[in-house]
């Protein structure tokens, strides 16, 4: 629970979070070392110098560690693990499902587990998703298209054996699907960012929902103008939401484009734990104001109430949470308490 | 003596050539990005750069068209020099340092991996981009200064060439949006507006809003990966220590890559 300076209460759902292996030990090859060396450095490059980590603890942190960043020291209620594979780069796996599962275990109700599928594994990807689907009840999925597996270097939303899967997910009842759009390397000629598999998949599959993860940036024009277009994509801020502290007025122009385009009911906060961590992050979202020129422009304004929206109403709208139900349970026991 | 600013100079003129090249996402100049390592001019007058991105995960395809442009700036140097240019920690580094060494072209470097990759639909994509990116940080600038939008839609080019901002993105922009202009339209009049469209229309008075407002959307997307690239670039190779009670940022691969050298001015 985040509680504002003027004393309300803030419902938070973290939308974005990881517990991952990203240690020495577990990396297979050159590759999980750039990876994690590469998230290493979005988290010294964005933080706030005093939010920052040691590498070691950085490329695998306790189960503590993170129970007490997002819910003792921070203000999520609940958080949502995104399960990253990456098993081509990781002997056990990055963040695999089980992991995540077991801490979620741990701490009741606290979490919510998302699993994830490569759909170029095929039949063995169908057969996933409903083991997924019997063990760990999963209400939704994160993809990474840039993954490797084997030859391919990344794969599209719209390839036919995607579809397969997502028909499976729709049948399921996995309805959110979270979308990382990163950087496709082979082949060349793919644009790395390129959105547009989403506008086909989203329009093909209108009982899912799609939530591209940081706001399809770099692509965010593409982005806005196809999640005006279908009711069923969302922006996650993950990744956008820390330029609040070291470029606050270029956070303010992505936070208004998205106002203006596809409206505070469709904007998710993510921390991207533990890239960064979520207590600054939304203290400094509640004390944001878009630089005037820039809400005149676009017509929009941060309020207190779209804040809240966006720190939880809207996830908790896609999972089904009862926030009020949610706040007595929390009540009757406090975080506190269940850390021991 | 003699050597020591024979050197200097040639230093300064390859620093010179080098800022001149732009990163084609983000135009911005490589030697801005931090991307250039460090340079040597040798006492024959060699000259050697290296070279590195962000991450090594960074588009083959942007750093062959980076280094594409290095070696063209070393070939414009006036003393001819032999040069060996080396990209650094990358997963294709040996591929690419390996095809600019023997000047080869983008396909032979990457063969079946470029598929087919439409080079100069690319570069036309991102000439559109450096046009409207820098061609907002103009109209944005002329706006803050308080000319009416009527005022700046009627500007030809004499009267651009005398306008006057204090030093920022407007200035820094001004005469790159000169050099886009002239380069999209070589046959325009010199009273001809300024300011029109990528595709040369005219800008209606009462549109500069909306055409503005498309305009950032643009650079919207070039600031966030331009922004991320810097701090990527900045904090590579870095890892928190405490130095002198503080917490810093060391870089721990010191003795390894070699120095940035600042260009002299």
């Amino acid at each position: 629970m985040f509680r504002t300076p003027e004393g309300k209460d803030i419902f938070v759902v973290d939308g974005h979070t990881h517990f991952w292996d990203g240690s020495p030990e577990n990396q297979k090859n050159i590759h999980g070392k750039q990876f994690i060396d590469c998230f290493y450095a979005y988290h010294t490059g964005l933080s706030p110098k005093e939010q920052l980590w040691e590498k070691s603890k950085f490329e695998k942190y306790s189960a503590e560690n993170l129970y007490n960043d997002l819910f003792i020291d921070g203000p999520d209620d609940i958080a949502i693990f995104q399960t990253t594979s990456l098993s081509d780069f990781y002997k056990n796996g990055f963040g695999c499902i089980k992991r995540t599962s077991e801490i979620a275990k741990k701490y009741p109700g606290r979490f919510i587990v998302n699993g994830a599928f490569d759909p170029r594994d095929g039949e063995k990807a169908l057969e996933y998703i409903h083991f997924m689907k019997e063990t760990y009840d999963i209400k939704g999925v994160k993809m990474y298209t840039a993954e490797w597996n084997g030859a391919s270097k990344g794969w599209r939303l719209n390839d036919p054996e995607a579809y397969k899967c997502f028909e499976l997910c729709d049948k399921l009842g996995i309805r959110n699907i979270h979308v990382h759009k990163g950087p496709t390397i082979i082949p060349l000629n793919k644009d790395a960012f390129d959105v547009h598999d989403v506008d086909h998949a989203a329009t093909d599959f209108q009982g899912l929902n799609w939530i591209v993860e940081h706001c399809g940036l770099p692509r965010l024009d593409d982005f806005c103008w196809i999640a005006t277009q279908e009711t069923n994509v969302y922006a996650g801020l993950a990744v956008a939401l820390p330029f609040i502290h070291s470029r606050p007025r270029y956070f303010g122009e992505v936070i208004a484009e998205l106002l203006f385009w596809i409206g505070p009911e469709k904007i998710l906060f993510g921390s991207d734990y533990a890239i960064w961590t979520p207590r600054w992050l939304v203290e400094k979202l509640w004390a944001y104001q878009i630089p005037e020129d820039i809400a005149a422009e676009r017509g929009v304004q941060l309020t207190d109430e779209i804040k809240e929206k966006i720190l939880g109403l809207n996830a908790a709208r896609l999972y089904d949470i009862d926030i009020e139900a949610r706040k007595v349970e929390f009540a009757n026991s406090p975080s506190s308490i269940a850390a021991e | 003596m003699a050597t020591a600013s024979v050197s200097g100079s040639r230093e300064k003129e390859l620093w010179r050539r080098l800022g001149e090249v732009n990163d084609p996402e983000l135009d911005e100049p490589i030697t801005e990005m931090g991307f250039v390592e460090h340079v040597a001019v040798t006492d024959d007058g060699g000259v050697q750069v290296d070279f590195r991105l962000p991450t090594y995960w960074c588009s083959p395809t942007f750093a062959f068209l980076m280094l594409d442009g290095v070696r063209k700036a070393l070939d414009q140097l006036s003393w001819s020099p032999a040069y060996r240019v080396k990209l650094h920690d990358h997963m294709f580094a040996e591929e690419v340092n390996r095809g600019i060494q023997a000047g080869k072209a983008f396909g032979e470097i990457f063969g079946e991996l470029a598929g087919a990759l439409d080079l100069a639909g690319l570069k036309e994509t991102f000439a559109i981009k450096a046009f409207k990116r820098r061609q907002e940080a103009v109209l944005r600038g002329l706006r803050q200064h308080g000319l009416t939008d009527r005022d700046i839609l009627a500007m030809d080019l004499p009267a651009y060439d005398v306008a006057r901002f204090e030093p920022g993105e407007a200035a820094k922009q001004k005469p790159r949006y000169r050099a886009a202009l002239l380069e999209r339209f070589p046959d325009r009049q010199a009273d001809d507006p300024v300011f029109v469209t990528w595709e040369g229309q005219g800008i209606p008075v009462g549109a500069l809003g909306a055409h503005l407002a498309e305009l950032r959307g643009v650079r919207v997307n070039m600031e966030f990966n331009g922004a991320l690239c810097r701090g990527l670039k900045q904090t590579r190779y870095k890892e928190l220590d405490v130095v002198d009670g503080e917490l810093t940022l060391v870089d721990f691969i010191m003795n390894r890559v070699p120095a940035r050298a600042a260009p002299t001015a």
